[in-house]
């Protein structure tokens, strides 16, 4: 296979990388006019027929999430860029922000063409303050350019962004959350249907994307529909229902690995080839034990697991969750999984929003069934209560309002599935091993 | 007597025109005045209830929902520092580091050093893992931090 050319990263370690002179110097916003003439519906078109799925997590295709919108519809409609990027061991979308903003601004430009939106909101995690200030100073860049504004390059077309920025709440994530949030009232996702397309922000039609999504618009309409489907894994022409996995997606590598980071990589690679070719191995010359595949929702896959494709289908056809946000988290074999497990419960019940008992009580149960385990006085029967709690919550059990129970639910169910034993001999030994640090973390959450 | 600024109003006012109405400026407001106050006290929540048109209980609803704002019982330091300590960070030494730095300066997460200047914070994944352990100084992210740099940092505070 021909060596692959990043194309979303393909200007990220250029000087001043971020600056409205560099982008356009490189060929950024020089077919915007052109594009802005296209009939709206041919944008959505191309998006569409390059097979795009979004890269926030749920892999639904954009383009067809597009086409979801009321047609003529008079009022506003609004595009709620999600920019809250939480899920951990994800770290894309801030690289993309910092490095590289106006590929975004661009993708956001062509995005609200598409579907007629004339006020974008990009809503941004606090943390990410450089992201902000970058941000900011790029989408003033280009209203000085007349490249936001009431007349974007002379086509009639008018579109202003706004910049929100959060509070540390992971849901805020969550499409809805997100919506909530936007409109100043705490993040708690509203029960679906009604869907965003068809009652988002402010009750007006929504279309929520995630940033990644958005830079790869830019890219099918400048490089076209075949450049992209060209890229990653084919549908399977045995279910007409597969729509595949296409084009390029950054992987973040983080964990026990020599050299974390994100690298760009067409759709489908491997969690051994991303650690071994691109971050310099599992470190101190351990072994892999465990690899979260798309951020810690999606749960784990083992170490004889890892030459399964990471893509849309991939870590589903192993018992995880799905793809995720393509966050790969290394755990070493001297690290024990309950303390693992330990850390992603004890997360979804800090950020589980409480709106749904069967989260707000699970993600509960199950930190403190695991903080018992840790104390020492764990019974081999709350392996299967754990198991029991982690089948009862969430959306495809259907007891939540939203996919974070599910995601607090996974790794729970992978982890004791796939490594039962070591928990097994952990409660047996019935001593407590929590460190002094570890006991610090218990304190509160 | 009120407790925000004509200053502050002002900052507050500028942001009604992004937004369709007055109650999505909540989270930009509230913003503004921790930023300057470094904690929201019941009375600012009634004057910013008041500029947006709000009940107050709606403005402490979600102010509370975030658990990122202060309150005037414990308000902020001159700085806030939090540590991640979420799958990535905790993999790679970020427990440990908060251990560390709130032995030495004798604070507990949530809460302030005695002479005021640094307020510690537990932190879900801040986006940074491949700089594990890593830590946010107010909103400005240090990466690959052991007990000394962050310390060092601390003390340039
Ligand atoms: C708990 C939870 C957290 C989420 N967090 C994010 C996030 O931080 N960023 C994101 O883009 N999508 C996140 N999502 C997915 C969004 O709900 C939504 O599917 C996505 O933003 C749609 O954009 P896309 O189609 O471009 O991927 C989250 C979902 C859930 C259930
Ligand atoms: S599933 Fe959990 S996070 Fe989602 S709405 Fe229900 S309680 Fe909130
Ligand atoms: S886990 Fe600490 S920054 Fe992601």
């Amino acid at each position: 296979m021909a060596e692959f050319e990043p194309v979303l990263f393909a200007r990220i370690n250029k000087p001043d990388s971020a600056s409205l002179a560099t982008y356009k110097a490189d060929g950024g916003y020089s077919r915007l006019e052109e594009f802005l003439k296209l009939d709206p519906a041919d944008i959505t078109a191309q998006v569409k027929n390059a097979g795009l799925r979004g890269r926030g997590g749920a892999g639904f295709p954009t383009g067809l999430k597009w086409t979801f919108l009321p047609k003529d519809h008079k009022g506003p409609i609004y595009l709620a860029v999600n920019a809250d990027e939480s899920e951990p061991g994800t770290f894309n979308n801030r690289y993309l922000m910092e490095k590289d903003p106006h590929q975004l601004i661009e993708g956001i430009i062509l995005a609200c063409r598409a579907i007629r939106c004339n006020m974008a909101y990009i809503y941004l995690r606090y943390e990410y303050g450089d992201s902000y200030r970058i941000l900011e100073e790029a989408i003033q860049e280009c209203r000085d350019a007349g490249i936001l504004g009431d007349n974007i390059c002379g086509s009639g077309f008018a579109l202003d962004i706004v910049v929100h920025r959060g509070a540390a709440a992971y849901i805020c994530g969550e499409e809805t959350g997100l919506i909530e949030s936007l409109e100043g009232k705490r993040a708690w996702p509203r029960i679906k249907p009604p869907f965003p397309a068809i009652e988002g922000l402010f009750r007006k039609p929504t279309i929520v994307n995630n940033v990644e999504t958005l830079c790869c618009v830019t890219h099918i309409l400048y490089r076209g529909v075949d450049w992209f489907r060209s890229i990653g894994v084919q549908p399977d022409p045995n279910n007409p229902r597969d729509p595949g996995s296409l084009g390029p997606k950054l992987y973040c590598i983080s964990g026990h690995v020599n050299k974390p980071g994100c690298v760009e990589l067409p759709l489908g690679v491997t969690a051994r080839e991303l650690i071994d070719n691109h971050a310099g191995g599992v470190w101190k010359g351990r072994r892999a034990k465990a690899v979260v595949p798309g951020g810690i929702s999606m749960g784990f896959l083992s170490a004889d697991e890892l030459d399964i494709p990471l893509d849309f289908a991939g870590p589903g056809s192993a018992g995880c969750l799905g793809l995720g946000t393509a966050a790969v988290v290394v755990v070493d074999d001297q690290t024990s999984m309950v303390d693992v497990l330990y850390n992603c419960c004890r997360f979804m019940a800090h950020e589980s929003c409480g709106q749904c008992t069967p989260c707000r009580e699970g993600t509960q149960w199950m930190t403190r069934i695991l903080e018992r385990i840790r104390d020492g006085r764990g019974r081999l029967e709350d392996l299967d209560l754990l198991l029991e709690v982690a089948g009862s919550m969430g959306i495809i059990p259907g007891t939540t309002i939203c996919g974070l129970s599910d995601g607090a639910a996974w790794p729970v169910k992978n982890a004791i599935n796939k490594f039962r034993s070591e928990f097994e001999e952990y409660i047996k030994k019935q001593s407590p091993s929590v460190t002094s640090a570890q006991k610090l973390m218990m304190a509160a959450h | 007597m009120t407790v925000l600024s004509e200053e502050i109003r002002d900052r507050i006012r500028a942001e009604f025109p992004k937004y369709p109405n007055k109650r999505a400026v909540t989270l930009p407001a509230l913003h503004i005045v921790h930023d300057t106050l470094r904690a929201v006290s019941r009375e600012a929540i009634v004057e910013i209830a008041d500029l947006l048109e709000l009940h107050p209980a709606e403005v402490h609803d979600t102010m509370t929902f975030y658990n990122f704002f202060k309150t005037e019982e414990n308000p902020q330091g001159k700085n806030r520092v939090w540590f991640c300590r979420s799958i990535s960070c905790m993999l790679r030494g970020g427990e440990e580091l908060l251990e560390n730095i709130c032995q030495k300066y004798n604070v507990t997460p949530g809460h302030t050093t005695e002479d005021g200047a640094v307020t510690v914070e537990f932190a879900e994944c801040l986006g940074a893992c491949e700089g594990a352990p890593c830590i946010l100084v107010d909103d400005v992210c240090h990466m690959d931090m052991t007990t000394e740099s962050t310390s060092k940092l601390i003390d340039e505070l």
